[in-house]
């Protein structure tokens, strides 16, 4: 299928072609651009629910309670959940599934797996490009996990409206890393596993946390679910609402709008900066040199770094290409 | 001239072949899927394990929502020649007809012509070299984009 017959399908409901546009998309074809380009003005429809935390935080077991929670009030489910890539043989085993077997079965829910694919930055540009294909194609929600381990993943949890930010009792020292910078990104503070030891330990020290942070309008709440079991799912489903009644609210919904539309341009242009910096750079061989004078002691890295990037923007200088600064002669 | 770094080359170079592994039917032992899940992971591939005990259904749909080009069957129940034709027939009404199948497991030699017929290019038993498993994986995926 072209990228006309794509989008036509996709609108019209066919899943096959979501799930071919979704393909293209990652895979940044130019069908996949192409079909994006088109389905732009048919998004912001969906709420769009980043969950992130560390692994074996029970993310995938949670966003399978939420998708279910959506579901029992009649509304569309897409899922988007990503999956770390070996950093070796650049392979993935996608296992999401596993947790949410029941709803591979339920029309109204259609689940992608996505492999993170090491860190070119690449992983916001799609996935964001995922999430906007599942909103045009109709779903009511979006959720959207990730894992929280590398800039990648956690920038892709906070491209959605509202970021749960996934945490377990007992993991004092866990909790304690998340002051840097996670704890501003997320809306929603969840302790899951809460019937283990030290759940309210747990949340004692996020509310430490919290009240250190640097909070705008908005206050995080800090919630106990046991998602295994069902519980506390009903009171994160109604944070949830309020978080999202207070994005759209008259009073925020502009700046709201600009803070998701603005993270979401500038990763799209940090990825294609650093795709684009890294083949240029492997291509003119001027990073090889400069690693044989930096491993002989001849010169240290971080001019190294400089002269790299001198020599990109000669690069692009001379190819018209549109990134890098302005050109002074044409 | 020097190998270009592992990060530039993924950007550029062909995408990972995604895989489908799943276990039909109501036999509970997976570890020979998790063993070739792995095999293929390792080889570079992107493999969706949706673990043991999924109908037709579920095996279908999954392999619409995920695109895979591939889907590796794995059973040991014999329920074989009962399950896999309604696996295709699933696909078929999803009308999901470009992915490479192949099966693995328990499926005695006198099944094996009647299990290709049905469309599944690879029959790997027990003491299969998952080398193989990747080989014929690789050579005869169907392309994506």
């Amino acid at each position: 299928m072209d990228a006309d017959e794509l989008v036509d399908a996709l609108l019209a409901g066919n899943r096959r072609a979501l799930a071919r546009a979704i393909t293209h998309v990652e895979a940044d074809s130019a069908i996949g651009r192409e079909v994006l380009r088109r389905i732009y003005p048919k998004t912001g429809r969906a709420q769009t629910i980043g969950i992130t935390g560390s692994a074996g935080a029970g993310k995938s077991t949670l966003v399978g309670a939420l998708a279910r929670a959506e579901r029992a009030r009649g509304r569309t489910v897409g899922i988007v959940a990503v999956d770390p890539s070996s950093p070796f043989s650049h392979g993935a085993i996608l296992g999401d599934r596993i947790r949410m077997q029941d709803l591979t079965s339920d029309p109204g829910v259609f689940l992608r797996s996505m492999a993170s694919r090491g860190n070119l930055g690449g992983l916001s540009e799609a996935a964001t490009g995922v999430v906007d294909l599942m909103d045009a194609f109709g779903h009511d929600i979006v959720l959207i996990e990730t894992v929280g381990a590398g800039q990648d993943e956690v920038e892709v949890a906070t491209t959605a409206q509202t970021t749960v930010l996934v945490a377990n009792p007992g993991a004092g020292d866990e909790v304690q890393s998340m002051k840097a910078g996670l704890m501003e990104i997320a809306q929603i503070m969840v302790v899951n596993k809460a019937d283990l030891a030290g759940a309210d330990t747990a949340v004692a020290q996020l509310r430490a946390l919290l009240a250190i942070a640097n909070l705008q309008s908005w206050t995080p709440p800090i919630l106990k679910t046991v998602a295994k079991a069902n519980e506390g799912i009903e009171a994160l489903v109604e944070a949830i609402d309020l978080h999202q009644a207070h994005t759209r609210s008259d009073e925020h919904a502009v700046a709201e709008r600009s803070r998701h539309v603005r993270g979401q341009i500038i990763a799209l242009a940090r990825a294609a900066l650093h795709r684009e910096a890294l083949e240029a750079a492997s291509a003119s061989g001027a990073l090889e040199a400069l690693v044989d004078e930096v491993a002989g002691r001849r010169r240290d890295p971080r001019s190294a770094a400089l002269e790299l990037l001198d020599s990109l923007r000669a690069t692009w200088a001379a190819s018209g290409s549109s990134f890098g600064p302005p050109r002074s002669k044409s | 001239m020097t190998q270009p770094s592992a990060e530039a080359s993924t950007a550029t170079d062909e995408r990972p072949i995604r895989v489908l592994i799943a276990k039909p039917g109501l036999d509970g032992h997976d570890r020979g899927a998790k063993v070739v899940a792995r095999a293929l992971r390792d080889a570079g591939m992107e493999v969706v394990y949706t673990g043991i005990r999924q109908t037709p259904q579920m095996i279908a749909e999954a392999a619409l929502q995920e695109d895979v080009q591939v889907i590796g069957l794995s059973i040991l129940s014999g329920a074989h020649l009962g399950l896999f034709p309604r696996v295709v027939e699933e696909l078929k009404s999803r009308g999901v007809d470009d992915v490479l199948l192949f099966a693995g497991g328990i499926i005695p030699a006198d099944d094996v012509a009647e299990v290709k017929a049905l469309g599944f290019q690879g029959v790997f038993g027990p003491g299969t070299d998952t080398r193989d498993i990747v080989k014929f994986v690789r050579e005869h995926a169907p392309r994506r984009t």
